[in-house]
């Protein structure tokens, strides 16, 4: 049986504390400087490739909808980290961050914005769906809530097959009220599933804010009528994210129990850039004071700084190369070619596209 | 031979795909200590044990999902609905997950999973049990459905499901588990995309699939005897892919085409196939295509206009006079 850690009072005490108190946990003391270096990179990286792609969509260069991680960078970047051989990830459309933390390139993944063939989905999936099952990614999913099961799913298999680890999946605030997500719940711990569904609580589903659209504030206590563990941290420290998150994993995967992990982070952007009006549904203010105290790019830099692993120098070096690089991402996109229009009816069944010897019988396609 | 029914055709097709191979499992309401709710997995909990053999809670959606997500790291699970009608609560999974995920990913990866459970009406009990989603399903490039008429195919197509890559939608019929048919003791696949001449004939050709074919069949034999009619029956087994090189040789050979199905008409499966025979086969036609679906209304509750409804044998009889006259 689960033994539910409520420490979401004392966790939200240690956040108003020194922030360098998390970095002093063992799992963040353990890290060497380049991999400390790593997560800053990633973290920036995010930062820029996002804020490429934005001008990409305000010139027109990306259609459809772009929901941006800005903001929010240490969440992905920080449970990355802390992936073992056999852990994979799942998220839902907001899901640029956490494929350049997985290691996707800038380029495959701005491509695939544009649409292009040497987009990682080879344009067929667009902003909301990138995957990299190499690299234990398995999306980017467009439906809210809709990629929960199959999180379980990956958990399932892991246990299925006797392999150690676990499955993180990722998703919204606004998810936490789909049926889907609550089915899973039930389904994972009635069943000892090793995944980790890590809420990140930006605060608005879409214009509609916490409040307006949950019965209860506190979204990871609904475990505790699932008999399932739960916690609450903040997302703008990565050293946070990493000691909460890591306790999460470890048990999962040792011990086969779920657990619901709620990270309290916040988007700069609207749910999409074609939200527009996102100042309206809150303040002007409240953007800016988040910007001051807690952008994840500069709560890093100055933890980096202060302790001596950064200098303001690498910081800006590091920071140009992520910019140049998006440069070139998106430079790689604009003059990369579409997929053929043949490329439409390929990639649908398994069996189809791998029909070497033409055995397959009957009709699968059926255009005029 | 052995003649055995369709549920236990199914049966075997399980317990034989469990034991070939070590990652196919079998999840859903009330299949392991319960037996199954129609007792087609009846025995498998028993003889395979928790891990193969796995009851779920009443979670449509979450054990759809999950299934998909354990497929894509090489799990094969086969989920069983425990009618087909309560797949519309998992819709977002089945028809957003399973049958897009490969495409929106580029081919990085593949559902290997199978859906079944029965998807039939006839059994008077209201129109929310009572759904045919077999068209549902084949609209959505990326899932294939089969409707196995009889215990034969029912074994061999949800053998082909099984070890097929791709998600597979397998239509069984409460009102055939118990109709019993041959099939043979030695191992044996129905491939995908392959249709089935249930009898040859001259004059015209009934075009059907699940139940319906059994039941052109049967009315196939009632205008030879009464009317002096020749009648092909093809059964279509699968539905996507389709087989529409016997249906076209079919209706060239007889000028004339009934379709029947238990679908509601309007964008009904035989709506598609319908329009590929005027389309490929147009002058060969002697008269227009009919069809027999069901009456174009939520399924009724009372059994004798039920009866009424979905096709019975007086119902394909006059079609395929009109189809004649």
């Amino acid at each position: 049986m689960a033994t539910p850690k409520k420490k979401s009072a004392s966790t939200t005490k240690k956040a108003t504390a020194k922030i360098t108190d998390f970095a002093a946990a063992p799992i963040n003391k353990s890290l060497s400087k380049e991999e400390k270096i790593d997560l800053y990179r990633t973290i920036i990286g995010i930062r820029r490739f996002e804020e490429r792609s934005l001008r990409a969509y305000n010139q027109g260069k990306i259609g459809g909808f772009l929901h941006l991680y800005i903001g929010q960078e240490a969440v992905a970047s920080g449970i990355v980290s802390l992936m073992e051989e056999n852990d994979h990830i799942i998220t839902a459309y907001r899901d640029h961050g956490h494929a350049l933390a997985v290691g996707m390139s800038m380029n495959e993944c701005m491509a695939e914005m544009f649409g292009k063939h040497t987009g990682c989905s080879k344009g067929k999936g667009g902003s909301m769906h990138f995957f990299a099952p190499d690299k234990n990614y398995w999306g980017g999913h467009g439906i809210v809530a809709g990629q929960t099961p199959l999180g379980a799913g990956l958990a399932f298999a892991l246990k299925y097959k006797g392999l150690k680890g676990c499955a993180i999946a990722f998703l919204g605030d606004g998810a936490v009220n789909q049926g889907s997500f609550m089915e899973t719940l039930n389904l994972v711990s009635l069943w000892g599933i090793p995944v980790v569904f890590v809420i990140e609580n930006n605060g608005y589903s879409m214009g509609t804010s916490l409040k307006r659209s949950s019965a209860k504030e506190n979204l990871a206590h609904r475990a505790d009528g699932f008999d399932m563990a739960w916690e609450v941290c903040n997302g703008h420290d990565v050293f946070e994210v990493r000691e909460v998150a890591n306790r999460a994993m470890k048990r999962a995967r040792e011990e086969h129990k779920p657990f619901l992990l709620e990270i309290q982070t916040y988007r700069y952007r609207g749910h999409s850039v074609a939200d527009a009006n996102h100042e309206k549904y809150r303040t002007k203010e409240e953007i800016e004071e988040y910007k001051r105290t807690k952008d994840p790019v500069n709560v890093i830099k100055q933890q980096l700084l202060d302790d001596g692993t950064l200098t303001e120098a690498l910081a800006k070096k590091i920071d140009q190369e992520k910019k140049d690089e998006a440069e070139a991402s998106a430079k790689f996109a604009e003059e990369s070619p579409y997929a053929p229009r043949s490329e439409i009816q390929t990639d649908v069944y398994w069996e189809v596209d791998n029909d070497t010897d033409n055995k397959l019988k009957g009709t699968y396609f059926f255009n005029d | 031979m052995a003649l055995i029914t369709y549920r236990e055709a199914i049966k075997q097709a399980l317990d034989e795909e469990i034991q070939r191979d070590e990652n196919v499992c079998i999840m859903g309401e009330e299949v392991a200590q319960y037996n199954g709710a129609y007792k087609v997995t009846e025995g498998l909990w028993e003889k395979h044990g928790d891990k193969r053999v796995i009851d779920t809670p009443i979670s449509e959606a979450a054990f759809s999902g999950l299934a998909i997500g354990a497929s894509m790291l090489g799990v094969r699970p086969v989920i069983e609905m425990m009618f087909m009608s309560f797949s519309y609560v998992a819709i977002d999974q089945l028809f957003n997950n399973a049958s897009f995920c490969r495409y929106m990913s580029g081919g990085l990866m593949n559902v290997p999973i199978v859906v079944r459970g029965p998807a039939n009406g006839g059994t008077n009990v209201g129109a929310t049990h009572s759904h045919t989603p077999e068209n549902m399903v084949a609209n959505h490039p990326g899932l294939k459905v089969v409707c196995p008429s009889n215990a034969y195919d029912a074994k061999g197509l949800m053998k082909a499901a099984i070890r097929d890559n791709d998600p597979v939608f397998v239509m069984e019929n409460t009102l055939l588990y118990g109709e019993k048919w041959e099939v043979p003791e030695e191992e044996y696949i129905v491939e995908l995309g392959v249709a089935n001449i249930l009898k040859e004939g001259t004059d015209m050709t009934i075009i059907s699939h699940g139940r319906c074919a059994m039941l052109s069949l049967q009315a196939a034999k009632t205008l030879e005897e009464k009317h002096g009619i020749s009648v092909e029956v093809v059964d279509l087994r699968s539905i996507r892919p389709l087989d529409e090189e016997t249906i076209l040789n079919s209706v060239k050979k007889t000028g004339r085409a009934l379709l029947v199905e238990e679908n509601k008409p309007y964008c009904g499966v035989d709506a598609q196939i319908s329009h590929i025979i005027q389309l490929k086969a147009f002058d060969y036609l002697d008269g227009p295509i009919h069809r027999v679906s069901a009456i174009d209304a939520p399924q009724i509750y009372a059994k004798p206009l039920e009866d009424w409804q979905i096709p019975n044998e007086e119902r394909i009889i006059t079609g395929a006079l009109k189809c004649l006259s």
